[in-house]
């Protein structure tokens, strides 16, 4: 299944190499969809994604609650209310989950070995879901022991910002 | 809770890699079962109710509409309903709702999965919009995520999850052998599991579940009919379901709150205080064996961070105070849209004595439960064998 499968760059998302109709197998009927949407973002994550572009974290507050939450939110998704007031983020947090990628399968934003984490950035009340990595993910027992003594990460710019999540390339030990 | 409901008949599939059969023949294979189970006729049922997995699985859109004739649905109401991996609750929680309303009196619940048709984990990536947080998509990642998360908290060691996950496997996989319609029918040693190439660290091969096809069919009655049309009805004494925020680092997931809550609402209903002393048997959704042993906790079965301890001692093996998944559970059978069904029809076998050879001795009270969403959603259904 994997060797059916590559990154396309521009998309940074994995597309199916073989898409032309295989010869039909007896007993089944292959049969491929592909569709394309194009999503509004709306204003709140069009300025998230600037900020993305510009090197800078957002969230943004709730009036209610107080709770500051990244990626910014139109509306706080416990108290309903409007969350207008924008805050810059420290780049730096400290993790709370994480997870070795060591498989390949259809629709992965890249090639394994990676490491999806929750990281927590300081003064955020929730935290954000991205890549770890700056070090060498090959042996899955060394990440382990590596991962054993990392607690704190900061944030990596891409070279190349779109105004998107990958802009943040991932998050390195500190 | 409104009107008292029973499960009157349950039919399922040999599940597995069924490419012997086309979907809508597949679905068709449970639905004559359940049938001739209830030992009534499509003329007796007042609606149906059906879910899967989303179109992006199934490769067509609404797949109930060309499953039509399969699911008998001709000449009478449909209803859709789906959450991903938790669709199979809440099938069965809509056609509760529809009797206990007294909008309907027999209602016929389908559920079912091609998985081996389509692409699972391609499936799993568009369960998330495409741009924040779709790095995490992929049913292992998430959950191994979970897993992490869950030992971080309560500071446990990796080598008592470890052995505790395998115990889990090893039941699990006992069940499979003892259940002819399961899908992975092994036996495995402990040490098996623990040297098998891992997929998501701490998560190995034999943690997770298979991908199958399988169809699962239930019929659920008003008193009035059950009593009239079934021997031993198996009675819905409560259930609970509950969503949670999209984004999957605004909550915590180790003390997972959709869990707690819909299962605390489940036992309210069927008046249990004490779960893990009351009930005889349980149907956890165990599609990662590091799973069960959070889900163990969250549905109150022990203690919070204790649930390995609980699990080394034997409290939910064969034997054990409350045996978990005799069936086999996810681990050995997954259809997705159907597992959810499948745990309550395993839940209404053992109440109704009718599990065969993994039957749980003299049981009378069974949960069942099944979880779905981007990680959002959780719901629980409790049968028993007593009105």
């Amino acid at each position: 299944m994997a060797e059916k499968y590559k990154v396309d760059k521009d998309l940074v998302r994995m597309e199916i190499v073989d898409f032309t109709f295989p010869e039909k197998e007896y007993r089944t009927s292959r049969h491929d969809t592909v569709l394309p949407y194009n999503w509004a973002l709306g204003p709140t994550w069009t300025r998230f994604f600037d900020g993305l572009k510009e090197g800078k974290i957002l969230g943004t507050r709730c009036k209610k609650c107080n709770k500051v939450l990244v990626p910014a939110r139109t509306f706080c998704p416990i108290c309903y209310e409007d969350m207008q007031e924008w805050i810059e983020l420290p780049q730096e947090g400290s993790i709370e989950t994480w997870c070795l990628v060591n498989y390949k399968y259809y629709g992965q934003v890249k090639e394994p070995p990676y490491i999806i984490a929750q990281i927590h950035l300081d003064k955020a009340d929730c935290s954000l879901t991205h890549f770890i990595g700056g070090f060498n993910l090959s042996d899955p027992d060394k990440v382990r022991g590596k991962m054993k003594t990392v607690s704190r990460v900061k944030a990596v710019w891409s070279k190349e910002k779109h105004g998107d999540i990958y802009d943040i390339a991932h998050f390195k030990p500190v | 809770m409104g009107r008292a409901v029973a499960v009157i008949g349950t039919g399922q599939t040999k599940h597995g890699r069924r490419d012997d059969l086309s979907y809508p023949d597949l679905v068709r294979e449970a639905v004559k079962k359940v049938f001739e189970d209830a030992g009534i006729t499509p003329r007796d049922v007042d609606g149906v109710v059906y879910g899967s997995m989303p179109s992006m699985m199934e490769g067509v859109a609404y797949n109930h509409f060309y499953f039509a004739d399969a699911l008998r649905v001709v000449g009478k109401p449909l209803l859709r309903t789906e959450t991903c991996g938790s669709t199979g609750q809440s099938v069965a929680h809509t056609a509760i709702h529809w009797v206990a309303s007294g909008m309907a009196d027999v209602i016929l619940a389908i559920a079912s999965e091609k998985e081996n048709e389509g692409d699972a984990q391609a499936t799993m990536m568009t369960i998330l919009e495409p741009f924040l947080q779709v790095v995490i998509g992929g049913a292992p990642i998430a959950f191994s995520l979970q897993s992490r998360e869950w030992m971080g908290y309560y500071h446990i060691d990796d080598a008592k999850a470890r052995e505790a996950a395998s115990i889990v496997s090893v039941d699990s996989h006992d069940g499979g052998l003892a259940n002819p319609l399961a899908h992975i029918r092994v036996k495995l040693s402990k040490e098996d599991i623990t040297n098998a190439p891992i997929i998501t660290y701490p998560v190995r091969f034999y943690d997770v579940c298979p991908i199958s096809d399988g169809a699962c069919a239930v019929i659920f009655a008003s008193e009035e009919k059950a009593k009239k049309i079934c021997k031993k009805p198996a009675w819905v004494k409560g259930i609970g379901f509950r969503g949670e925020e999209y984004f999957i680092g605004d909550s915590s997931k180790a003390v997972w709150q959709s869990t707690i809550e819909a299962s605390k609402e489940a036992y309210k209903e069927a008046g249990i205080t004490n779960p893990l002393k009351e009930l005889d048997v349980a149907e956890v959704y165990n599609p990662f064996s590091y799973q069960e042993l959070m889900f163990l906790e969250c549905l109150g079965l022990c203690p919070p961070g204790e649930a390995p301890d609980y699990v080394i001692k034997g409290t939910f093996s064969p034997g054990g105070e409350l045996p978990c998944d005799p069936s086999g559970g996810v681990l050995c059978t997954n259809p997705i849209g159907a597992a959810g069904l499948i745990r309550v029809a395993e839940a209404a076998l053992q109440v109704t004595g009718k599990a065969g050879e993994h039957q749980v001795e003299g049981a009378k009270l069974a949960l069942s439960h099944a979880m779905g969403g981007a990680m959002q959603f959780n719901g629980v259904t409790i049968l028993g064998s007593e009105l």
